[in-house]
């Protein structure tokens, strides 16, 4: 008697997560998805568009969601990291269920392009955007962008004081006030701009410039942003819409944006984009899908809702930020790993990574 | 034969240095020794993974991943992680004890608020130190009248270790905690006749029984403290774990990243040495379930810095990441951001995190008695196999499960039985600890006289030694559990595509900057995980 009274909590526990089992398994949309359905590389039997997404679901979702409705294409979105989502595509190898891959940064989608993995976009998508924005091999098209900028505190720091070059941050007068991340992707891709700018010469000493002012090292732009706002730093090396998105959550931050002038190496403009998977079995609904980000309607979303930059060309941007057009964005191949290799070489070298 | 070597009455002098107590069955139970090679062999799958992309790894590579600086982030993670290990040992004993022999006002609740803190994701206690504790966070500001401008940076690995023993001391709580439970009265009875002191009673007794569960917990602490990267990312220390994800985040380098992983298997394989040693330095068994549990011990003036300290830990593991959850919370409601649906999440967490914590007990039963009483030739592999997998990051271990199943078993991949599957094995360790250091303080004689009586080996089990180990089945599963609805990486990776849990909700609106839209999931979590141990520890109090 005194057993059973004993174990009713654990046998609780044991049916109840059962019967959530029984409850939630039909019901989750994922578990009836294709990859369960056996050695097929496709997701046929359900006939849905699948999406690695690596740019977060509170960015794209309502995105998606519109385009299910009006294409009337059942897409299926993975959510993860991008550099992760990439390793995750490479390991599935042809059994790969994604169709598309979006990424949140160009390097990765260039790590799938260098294994062969994207197939070639047409020629009508791949002109809606400038050839900045787009794979120079065709395999990938850029959908929003972000600008490099300096974060700062205007408590500490005078507009005048901001130099109209990135390069000029190695003035001793920093010494202590800088906060970068140097393990982000976009950050690393300005690095690169840079080499390709000014040479590795050029690129090693303004690392040393830097390094030699204390800077200090934070995980990503928003944690960089935060220490902007706090004080800790003076300034930080981020890209443009951290701050835009802080402010639609906190009226009152001690921080604001500083844009580099027009073809300093410090106004890189990075990218997000989308590519289609050479394993693709819909690859016409994947089409649809990336001729759908750059349509004016999803253009104008990246704008209001992200504020990112829209990159069809005609399409504002939040009013709050310097045209696109006037940042005049270093062309350089921004999903060149070859060269994202050097850059990251160059920063162990300057004992940045 | 058994060998237990302490009879009741027997001179208390004899508990010490009794070593070999492990009951041994006279035959190897074949079945048992079967399921405990194949647990082994899945966790070292990840190893083997790692291995295939290693070999793809040139020698420029393998020397940049050997040059001086990598032995220096070696040497630096062998600290982290012995630091973490001493941390958590020094918070867990005694909130353990607090919070099952003391007289501690509000000791149920204490139970449950020391262990939640094991729910909040790392980097959610690290982001919550920085801004509280950071050279110009909230602290500062409160100190800044008083003329202190800045603080000194908690970065490094001040900071780092301060937060990860704040998450894992509950894995010393929880293994600890089942130890004095099962512990029965008479044997301090016994040494209170032969006038110890209270004092003395501890040191003699209590503290070498809980010896395997102390090393047990302390052992979870520190393979969660190098294979965790939320925390030492946000408190940029450079551990093993985060050249591995630079590796993958910044060069896309699955080989150089993959010889690192093995770096960091040999690593775990070291200490998880030191931790057996000290497991075998004394073991101790009452050899009889505790019919007398011991009674809590009043305080009287010494309650006021128990419970000081009490609210100091829960203040710092709980309560400052969850008053982040709220500020976030409150500052996005005054910006009006609107209010997510949670949808199926939270569900879908309880669902995982109850899936994996169920498999795993199961697990951990067979295996653990495995370990406990047949120790035979192979027994130290099965137990340093399943530790690899706790040890190594979760991507690394994700990817890995990636690449296995897409190449063996296409039609498992990207289900709920392949995540809650990984979750089970990879987090075995924790329910195994707290089930063989339980296993081991039993013995055997109980069961023995059982079977003398006419009862079957089977019966006699399940009358009798099951009953004991329950408290310790529980607590292992509540560790998984409480593991899994906070684990990142395998989710985001291996969840069946739409599937969500409560973490990727927190880390893809955290990750972009949307704390507020962060807040609620993050906040459900917490409750949840109260919740699930409230209950656990209910049915702990009603199986003594």
């Amino acid at each position: 008697m005194a057993s059973r009274l004993r174990a009713r909590p654990l046998a609780l526990f044991a049916s109840l997560s059962l019967a959530v089992l029984a409850a939630c398994t039909p019901a989750s949309p994922g578990t009836t998805s294709a990859p369960a359905t056996g050695a097929q590389p496709t997701n046929g039997a359900s006939g849905s568009l699948t999406v690695y997404s690596g740019r977060s679901e509170s960015l794209v979702a309502p995105l998606i969601e519109r385009f299910r409705t009006e294409t009337g294409i059942d897409v299926q979105v993975k959510y993860g990291d991008t550099a992760e989502l990439a390793s995750t595509i490479l390991e599935e190898g042809d059994a790969s269920p994604a169709d598309v891959f979006f990424a949140q940064d160009a390097g990765a989608l260039g790590a799938l392009a260098d294994e062969g993995r994207l197939a070639a976009l047409p020629p009508d998508l791949l002109e809606r955007v400038d050839s900045r924005f787009r794979s120079p091999d065709g395999v990938w098209v850029g959908v929003s962008g972000r600008a490099r900028v300096a974060a700062y505190n205007p408590d500490l720091v005078g507009e005048t004081e901001l130099p109209s070059s990135i390069l000029e941050f190695t003035d001793p007068k920093w010494k202590g006030r800088l906060g970068w991340a140097p393990t982000n992707g976009s950050f690393q891709a300005f690095v690169s701009a840079l080499r390709v700018l000014e040479g590795d010469d050029a690129a090693r000493a303004w690392l040393e410039g830097i390094q030699a002012n204390e800077p200090r090292v934070y995980e990503g732009n928003d944690p960089a942003l935060s220490a902007v706002a706090a004080g800790e730093v003076h300034v930080a090396f981020i890209n443009h819409y951290y701050l835009m998105r802080r402010l639609a959550e906190e009226a009152e931050i001690s921080a604001r944006n500083h844009f580099f002038l027009a073809g300093d190496p410090g106004a890189l403009v990075n990218v997000a984009g989308a590519g289609i998977l050479t394993t693709a079995d819909q690859a016409d609904a994947a089409r649809t899908f990336i001729e759908y980000l750059l349509n004016d309607e999803s253009q104008g979303y990246f704008a209001e809702e992200t504020f990112e930059y829209p990159l069809v060309p005609g399409i504002p941007a939040d009013s709050r930020l310097v045209p696109l057009e006037d940042i005049e964005s270093p062309d350089i191949d921004l999903s060149d790993l070859s060269d994202l290799e050097g850059t990251l070489a160059l920063l162990r070298e300057a004992g940045v990574l | 034969m058994s060998s237990i070597r302490v009879p009741f009455g027997s001179p208390i002098r004899r508990l010490h240095g009794v070593g070999g107590s492990r009951a041994a069955v006279g035959r190897t139970p074949w079945l048992l020794v079967a399921l405990g090679l194949a647990v082994a062999l899945l966790s070292l799958l990840p190893v083997a993974y790692l291995a295939i992309r290693a070999v793809g790894t040139d020698a420029d590579a393998l020397a940049f991943v050997l040059r001086p600086r990598t032995l220096g982030v070696v040497a630096q993670t062998v600290l982290l992680a012995v630091l973490v290990g001493l941390g958590s040992v020094l918070v867990g004993l005694p909130v353990a004890w607090l919070t099952t022999r003391a007289r501690v006002p509000g000791r149920r609740l204490w139970s449950v608020l020391t262990v939640v803190p094991l729910a909040v994701p790392s980097f959610v206690t690290g982001f919550a130190f920085i801004s509280a504790f950071g050279p110009r966070g909230a602290l500062q500001s409160l100190l800044e009248p008083l003329g202190v401008e800045r603080l000194p940076a908690i970065y490094g690995l001040p900071g780092a270790v301060l937060v990860l023993v704040l998450a894992t001391y509950p894995y010393v709580v929880l293994s600890v905690r089942a130890g004095l439970l099962s512990e029965d009265r008479s044997l301090e009875d016994a040494a209170r006749t032969l006038g110890d002191e209270p004092r003395s009673i501890v040191r003699r007794i209590t503290i070498p029984m809980l010896r395997p569960a102390i090393a047990a917990g302390a052992m979870l602490a520190v393979l969660y403290a190098v294979s965790d990267f939320g925390a030492v990312s946000l408190l940029q220390f450079d551990s093993l774990s985060r050249a591995i994800y630079v590796q993958y985040r910044a060069a896309f380098d699955r080989s150089l990243a993959a010889v690192l992983a093995l770096l960091l298997v040999a690593l775990t394989l070291l200490l998880t040495l030191g931790e057996a040693r000290l497991r075998a330095r004394a073991r101790v068994t009452s050899g009889r379930p505790p019919r007398h549990p011991v009674e809590p011990i009043e305080l009287g003036p010494w309650r006021w810095p128990a419970l000081a300290f009490l609210g100091t830990v829960v203040g710092l593991a709980l309560v400052l990441p969850a008053g982040t959850i709220a500020f976030w919370s409150l500052r996005g409601i005054a910006q009006g951001e609107r209010r997510d649906l949670l949808g199926a999440a939270g569900l879908e967490t309880l669902l995982v995190g109850g899936g994996a914590a169920l498999a795993a007990a199961a697990l951990a039963l067979p295996i653990g008695l495995l370990l406990a009483r047949h120790p035979f030739t192979l027994a130290g592999l099965v137990e340093r196999a399943t530790y690899v997998g706790f040890a190594l990051p979760g991507v690394v271990v994700a990817l890995a499960v990636v690449f296995l199943a897409t190449s063996l078993v296409p039609a498992i991949y990207q289900t709920l039985f392949l995540l809650v599957g990984a979750y089970s094995i990879r987090f075995l360790p924790q329910a195994l600890g707290a089930v063989r250091a339980s296993l081991l303080r039993v013995g055997f004689r109980a069961e023995e006289a059982g079977r003398t009586l006419g009862d079957g080996a089977a019966r006699a089990f399940w009358r009798i030694t099951l009953p004991i180990l329950r408290p310790a089945l529980l607590s292992g599963a509540a560790l998984v559990f409480l593991t899994v609805v906070k684990e990142l990486p395998m989710a985001l990776i291996l969840a069946p595509i739409g599937f969500e849990t409560l973490a990727t909700q927190i880390w893809g609106a955290a990750s972009e900057g949307f704390y507020a839209r962060a807040a609620t999931p993050a906040a459900v979590l917490l409750v949840l995980s109260a919740a699930s141990v409230a209950l656990l520890l209910r049915d702990e109090r009603n199986a003594r």
